[in-house]
């Protein structure tokens, strides 16, 4: 009965959401405020309703009720709670709920926290996200509906794919939806400003939290994503360029792009076109993504659905979206005036350098990721895209941008002064050859990279942190005035130097693994020692493992540095039930410095156990860098301009006339 | 995200991971050419994971193929040619620049050029639309100021 009442929800769900699109819509076309304000109380309607289908099946999961056939495929009654409720979204239909779930979640926010809008640009948002809803529920209700029943009802599930029974990937697919889904707001909002066919610095700063909210979302589940891999593959790799990763790092990438050029539009009333454009190609690499993963065209594992009819579904949903708003764009956007002017060498020229950078980075990993698909489809001849692709093309074009961020910040709006702004990062610059320099003493050998890669990272955190000691006037005014300056500075100034600061971190991260990573692979019988960089692994032996779901052998290392024991290392081997699939935990041993990284593997024919050693140098650098730049985003978010919301789009315009 | 190379690791039965201790050569030198050749070689069977990193049997036997022939003497050119005319092209993690993949290495390159030379002539035609004015133009906005 619950399982009927979630998917009676859903169907009311899609009618509520075709209403969301519709009436308001019409509303605004007409001008009639009365009509207008229906879509609110429709956002709402549409996530309760999604909220009452989410939550029925959860609790057929919860209960183990495999007389839903979701339910009987991809769970087990065995398995712990968390990976009974991760089991909802561990499955094509279960993520689609949790797709739309999202969806209307984001929606319901604008109605809830959208006053400051005006009616029109609110119920035309609102309108435009009903239409999204709609689409994904009538593909979730016609091809996708988690609530089939079986009958009779089996007895035990068929389990959830072990590797997913992990906390990290557990809450991966929430948080990387979140970002994806959440930009559809700048979508909804882009797509209102062309019917409206205007775009001003008002519209920028409502667009702005929603996306960075997104951009904050997606950092985090694309950091989850990677931290996972690092740790649960059993080789230390965290990217792979893999089509899945590269389905989530593009809409960052191009969510990154947005933040940047709505600044301009915000402040300078100009990049307005273009970043009408950015919201749209934002959300529409999101949708690609859901494309590529769902739609079983990578023929990978990861596309859950091997159906091609629901390929079809989601590539039309597609066509329709992608295609309308850039029609609607063509049509529309030659109607927005241009904004202000400025020279090449400005804040604003900065910010296009940023965004043009930006964009052919990202054109260089939507290529890589789908010219093997475009090429069989055409001529039939298979190719491999792999990493060193993206190295040679992403590496390039991505570089210049990172040597340059430091920059920005130090150019002023309109005209800038270039050797005013490079002479005050002397000191970061100064920083950054230091390291190179002492690390080649260090080292005194190669590889040469490595020098360059770590003093990039120390000139973006250096140079972040140079902006921020000019903003304060640090070591020119007392300390007292430069503590209250600090305290004083609003909310999306430290952001965004967190944020610079973050991506230094994670390259210093990123070049340390990459180039000084040290791997021993060893057979070692109880007893047998193998030197790690500056560890020494004894192997002690092995005992048998039970845990809820799987049994296996646990290894355990004891670790010494400089004679004096630090930890003792258990990795396991585990062969999870019912599906005797095994898998591996690795032995972690984490420090700033970096992490020694333990995996017993299989039993060698005279009964010792082949290992693989690694010492991982500053690898946690790079999810440290993600979780700074987090921190930025939600710095940014508390600056008082966008909480209290943007005021009445008559004064923001004088302000930026006066500007 | 990287659900992939396990779930086929999985699927493959196999269960312990790439490289093997009983793989490895005396000679490090060797040992480091043949690892660099076989990170840039992918597994076969798998998606987009390079033999290096690889669990699959078949991953393991190019990974013994490729340090046989090395062993033996050949260059790592010599190599490459031999497992790309047993596999194919779409063997290689790089793919070589042939006129079927000249778009995939240029293009990005291509947008970039393009997208830095239209900004460049719109800078142009701006600053062309902010040329001084006229002697009329000028004449007008004396009068305006007056």
């Amino acid at each position: 009965m619950i399982a009927e009442t979630g998917h009676f929800a859903l169907i009311l769900a899609l009618a509520v959401a075709l209403f969301q699109f519709a009436v308001p819509l019409y509303g605004a076309y007409r001008g009639d405020a009365a009509v207008m304000r229906m879509a609110a109380p429709a956002a709402l309607a549409q996530l309760s309703l999604i909220v009452i289908a989410f939550a029925a099946l959860t609790h057929a999961y919860v209960t183990s009720d495999f007389s839903v056939q979701n339910v009987f495929e991809n769970s087990h009654s065995a398995k712990p709670l968390l990976y009974k409720i991760s089991g909802v979204w561990g499955n094509h239909e279960g993520s689609m709920v949790l797709w739309v779930l999202i969806l209307s979640l984001f929606g319901a926010a604008v109605a809830l926290f959208g006053d400051n809008l005006p009616l029109e640009l609110k119920s035309r948002v609102l309108a435009v996200q009903g239409s999204i809803g709609a689409a994904f529920l009538l593909f979730i209700v016609t091809t996708s509906n988690p609530f089939t029943r079986l009958d009779p009802a089996p007895i035990e599930g068929n389990g959830l794919n072990p590797i997913l029974q992990d906390p990290a990937l557990a809450f991966h697919p929430p948080f990387l939806y979140a970002g994806y889904v959440g930009l559809s707001i700048a979508f909804s909002f882009a797509v209102a400003a062309l019917i409206e066919g205007r775009v001003d610095a008002a519209w920028a700063r409502w667009v702005r939290p929603w996306t960075l909210v997104a951009w904050m979302f997606l950092t985090i589940g694309i950091a989850m994503g990677s931290w996972w891999a690092y740790y649960e593959l059993g080789w230390g790799g965290w990217w792979f360029w893999d089509p899945v990763e590269n389905a989530s790092f593009m809409p960052w990438i191009v969510a990154t792009a947005l933040l940047h050029s709505a600044i301009v539009v915000e402040r300078r009333n100009a990049l307005k076109i273009w970043t009408i454009l950015l919201s749209i190609l934002a959300f529409s690499l999101s949708l690609v993504g859901t494309f590529l993963v769902r739609s079983g065209v990578l023929t990978s594992v990861h596309a859950f659905a091997v159906d091609p009819a629901r390929g079809i579904f989601i590539l039309g949903i597609l066509c329709l979206f992608i295609g309308g708003a850039l029609t609607l764009f063509a049509w529309r956007a030659p109607l927005l005036k241009a904004g202000g002017l400025f020279a090449p060498v400005s804040r604003e020229g900065g910010l296009v350098v940023n965004n043009l950078l930006l964009c052919v980075a990202c054109i260089s990993v939507f290529i890589g990721t789908l010219y093997p698909l475009a090429l069989e489809t055409l001529t039939g001849e298979k190719i491999s895209v792999g990493p060193p692709y993206f190295n040679l093309t992403f590496g390039p074009i991505i570089l210049p941008l990172l040597l340059l961020v430091p920059l920005g910040p130090f150019l002023t709006w309109k005209r800038a002064d270039l050797w005013g702004a490079v002479q005050r990062l002397w000191v970061a610059a100064l920083v950054a050859i230091g390291a190179a320099l002492l690390i080649l003493v260090v080292t005194q050998r190669g590889p040469w990279l490595a020098p360059f890669g770590i003093a990039l990272g120390v000139w973006l955190v250096m140079g972040s942190l140079s902006e921020l000691a000019t903003r304060i006037g640090l070591f020119r005014a007392p300390w007292p005035t430069s503590l209250s300056r600090l305290l004083g500075l609003p909310g999306a100034a430290i952001g965004m130097s967190l944020a610079h600061a973050g991506v230094g971190i994670m390259i210093a991260g990123i070049i340390a693994i990459s180039l000084w990573k040290v791997e021993v692979i060893v057979a070692m019988k109880p007893g047998d020692t193998a030197q790690v960089g500056d560890y020494a692994v004894t192997f002690q032996g092995e005992t048998p493992l039970t845990g809820p779901n799987y049994t296996g052998e646990t290894g355990r290392f004891r670790v010494t540095l400089g004679g004096s024991e630090i930890t003792v290392l258990a990795s396991e081997k585990r062969i999870f039930q019912p599906s005797r699939m095994p898998t591996t935990e690795v032995g972690l041993h984490q420090t700033l410095a970096g992490d020694l990284y333990v995996v017993m593997g299989d039993r060698t024919n005279d009964g010792g156990r082949a290992v693989r050693l690694y010492f991982n140098p500053l690898v946690n650098l790079i999810w440290l860098g993600a979780a700074v730049m987090f921190m930025g985003g939600i710095f940014s978010l508390t600056d008082r301009r966008y909480r209290v919301g943007a005021p009445k789009r008559v004064a923001m315009a004088e302000t930026v006339a006066a500007e | 995200m990287r659900i992939l190379p396990v779930l086929l690791f999985l699927m493959l039965g196999g269960s312990a991971f790439a490289v093997q201790p009983d793989e490895i050569l005396k000679d490090p030198a060797l040992e480091a050419r043949a690892r660099a050749l076989s990170g840039g070689l992918r597994c076969l069977v798998c998606q987009n994971q390079s033999i290096d990193d690889s669990d699959a049997p078949l991953a393991r036997d190019l990974r013994i193929l490729i340090r046989e022939r090395l062993t033996a003497g050949e260059s790592d050119a010599q190599v490459m040619g031999y497992v790309v005319d047993r596999y194919g092209d779409f063997v290689l993690l790089k793919p070589r620049l042939t006129a079927r993949t000249a778009l995939l290495w240029a293009m990005p390159f291509a947008v970039l050029l393009l997208a830095a030379l239209f900004l460049f002539r719109r800078r142009k035609a701006t600053a062309a639309n902010e040329a001084p004015l006229s002697a009329e133009e000028r004449a007008a906005l004396d009068r305006a100021l007056e």
